[in-house]
């Protein structure tokens, strides 16, 4: 798409000169910056390379399981055999191929973390509208809980809540939703403060729209960039705390073929001299997040601006 | 304020610790436990009270350094010591290591703006940055352990050892903590200097004739390095947060693995005050970092005193 009708785009760091606060009063105006930021885009060198990533794991989550061995058909007697032409990436301690669970564990990491990121973007940007719209006592009670609420380490607080729930993938998405939340409150209210005293939002006001409208149909249309935004940069955190919290035994449970868990199962073997079942789940885990992170990169500078 | 935030801290850990789905006992003894001693176990905790009473139990507890009893009939204050202390040796160790580090590498950074060497560590750093901390920790497993034989595979150094056995056994499970704080902190002191070297004083102090010495020393670090101070008291949280997964996997006896391994018995005194201790620990390195950043900052500093 190279929007048509534009004035052509001097440069990829040129354009776009308003800030995405101040971008698209009018839906008109929203519409082109969007037009032109997806063509900034598909130039990002970053994003281009986490797309071409990430897209090798969605197609290996998709697909991954017909092309390989049974990633779960342990096989005791084969235990611990290093890499070779028939166990490309070796055998884990029950003997189950560790490239097999390697391919099929991208399913699991790839359901988690979008859904969850989806959750906490659905909560936080509420939140963050009604918080930035309000402020006053609404917005002080809320901000000093999420205050609170941000001072522990996430993977701690992860710890907590996996514990009261019991460990499971809907508790994983749970979890992670619900951690993430307060974080993208935060962005999506500095974008609504900025938002809130600019005249479309007072014209609304004095056409006595009912104030849902006000906030999810002309203010939330209007910082949908550094939601944008957030969403890729938090998709990357929740790859590496769903990772985190499966590797610590508290997300996706045995005998899936999840990487964190994999690693949770095998870190004790490494001094054993052992390293295949360890190492290539790792990389794994390493090359998705930078995936993700290489698309977030790309989107954080075409949209911010 | 602060007190304030502490106490809204701590409800919200203990509603996280304990409303969810209700039955301790239950939760403690599993499915197959009989009625009976699931109503035992929860008097026992004290978990058949009301939930104003059991928070008001627990915070008052707190108030008077009495944290109560682990679910094994030990005081929870005697678990948590000695794990807390290790904690802080590893905490330190790694923030010796990574703090001039990625200072020095942030201001080496914006000194050379645009070249190859600016991009390496921006790009690198942010990138190691994104990378989970056990993924490191198993890299350097691998190549420097197991496939160099330099360090031992775990970090829990035996009884009574001296300090340079001590670091032996830390350096690497610090290295795992380096190389996620090391983006950060180095992006901070990279985006601070570079705004400092385009100020007018640095102009001024240029155009006066001071050698570029004097120059980045006295007028560019002074006002370069301020935002970075609250981003390391931020990552000292965060920092926390990361020893659960590097004491797990280095079996080293730290708060994080306490907390791990007390998640898995489902002890939740010793969870829920845990991490409580951290949220503190937290919330004071931040009180720290906003003092520090007012006595180094000359406008912050005298605007108060006017």
């Amino acid at each position: 798409m190279s929007a048509p009708g534009q004035p052509a785009p001097a440069g990829a760091t040129e354009i776009g000169t308003a800030s995405p606060a101040a971008v698209g009063a009018r839906g008109d105006d929203a519409r082109v910056a969007m037009k032109e930021r997806l063509a900034l885009l598909k130039r990002s060198k970053s994003f281009i390379a986490g797309n071409i990533i990430v897209g090798f794991w969605v197609l290996c989550a998709l697909f991954g399981e017909l092309l390989v061995k049974d990633p779960v058909a342990s096989n005791p007697i084969n235990d611990l055999i290093a890499p070779s032409a028939d166990n490309w990436f070796g055998t884990d301690k029950l003997g189950r191929d560790v490239f097999a669970r390697v391919i099929a564990g991208a399913r699991d990491i790839l359901i988690v973390a979008p859904l969850a990121t989806i959750l906490a973007t659905v909560l936080g940007t509420a939140l963050g509208l009604v918080t930035g719209y309000f402020r006053g006592a609404v917005d002080d009670v809320l901000s000093r809980i999420i205050e609170a609420f941000l001072s522990i380490p996430v993977i701690i607080m992860g710890l907590l809540i996996a514990v009261s729930l019991g460990p499971s993938r809907t508790t994983l998405i749970l979890t992670i939703g619900v951690l993430f939340a307060p974080i993208i409150s935060r962005t999506v209210r500095a974008a609504v403060l900025t938002e809130r005293e600019l005249e479309y939002v007072a014209a609304a006001r004095l056409r006595n729209e009912r104030t849902p409208y006000v906030l999810f149909g002309e203010i939330l249309p209007n910082v949908t960039a550094p939601i944008v935004v957030e969403f890729t940069v938090r998709l990357g955190y929740a790859v590496f705390l769903a990772a985190g919290l499966s590797f610590l035994g508290f997300g996706i449970q045995p005998p899936a073929p999840d990487w964190g868990l994999q690693v949770a199962e095998h870190y004790g073997v490494i001094s054993g001299g052992f390293w295949w079942p360890v190492l290539f789940p790792s990389l794994a885990i390493a090359t998705l997040v930078i995936g993700v992170n290489l698309i977030a990169d790309g989107v954080a500078s075409a949209f911010e601006r | 304020m602060g007190l304030i935030t502490l106490l809204l801290l701590s409800i919200v850990i203990f509603l996280a610790a304990q409303v969810l789905p209700g039955d301790v006992g239950r939760r403690v003894l599993g499915p197959f436990a009989d009625q009976a001693s699931v109503d035992a176990m929860n008097h026992q905790l004290g978990t058949d009270r009301s939930l104003i009473v059991q928070y008001w139990d627990w915070i008052s507890g707190v108030a008077t350094g009495d944290l109560g009893e682990s679910i094994r009939n030990r005081p929870v204050s005697d678990v948590l010591i000695d794990p807390l202390v290790s904690s802080a040796k590893l905490a330190l160790l790694s923030f010796i290591i990574v703090v001039p580090l990625a200072i020095a590498g942030g201001v080496y950074a914006a000194l050379h703006e645009g070249s190859f060497r600016d991009r390496l560590i921006s790009v690198g750093g942010l990138s190691a940055t994104a990378i989970p901390e056990f993924v490191w920790a198993v890299i350097f497993l691998v190549v420097f352990a197991l496939g160099l034989g330099l360090f031992p595979t775990t970090a829990q150094f035996p009884e009574g050892a001296g300090i340079f056995t001590q670091l032996k056994y830390l350096l690497l499970p610090s290295l795992c903590l380096v190389c996620v704080l090391f983006g950060y902190i180095a992006r901070m002191a990279r985006a601070g200097t570079i705004e400092a070297l385009g100020a007018d004083y640095t102009r001024t102090a240029v155009l006066k004739g001071l050698p570029q010495r004097t120059v980045i020393l006295r007028h560019v670090l002074r006002n370069s390095l301020l935002p970075t101070i609250a981003v390391v008291a931020t990552q000292a949280g965060y920092l926390l947060g990361g020893l659960v997964i590097i004491e797990v996997i280095f079996n080293y006896n730290g708060i994080g693995l306490t907390l791990a391994r007390a998640a898995t018995a489902k002890d939740i005194p010793v969870l829920q005050s845990g991490v409580l201790i951290i949220g503190i620990v937290f919330l004071v390195a931040t009180l720290i970092a906003d003092i520090l950043y007012s006595v180094l900052n000359p406008r912050v500093r005298l605007g108060a005193a006017e």
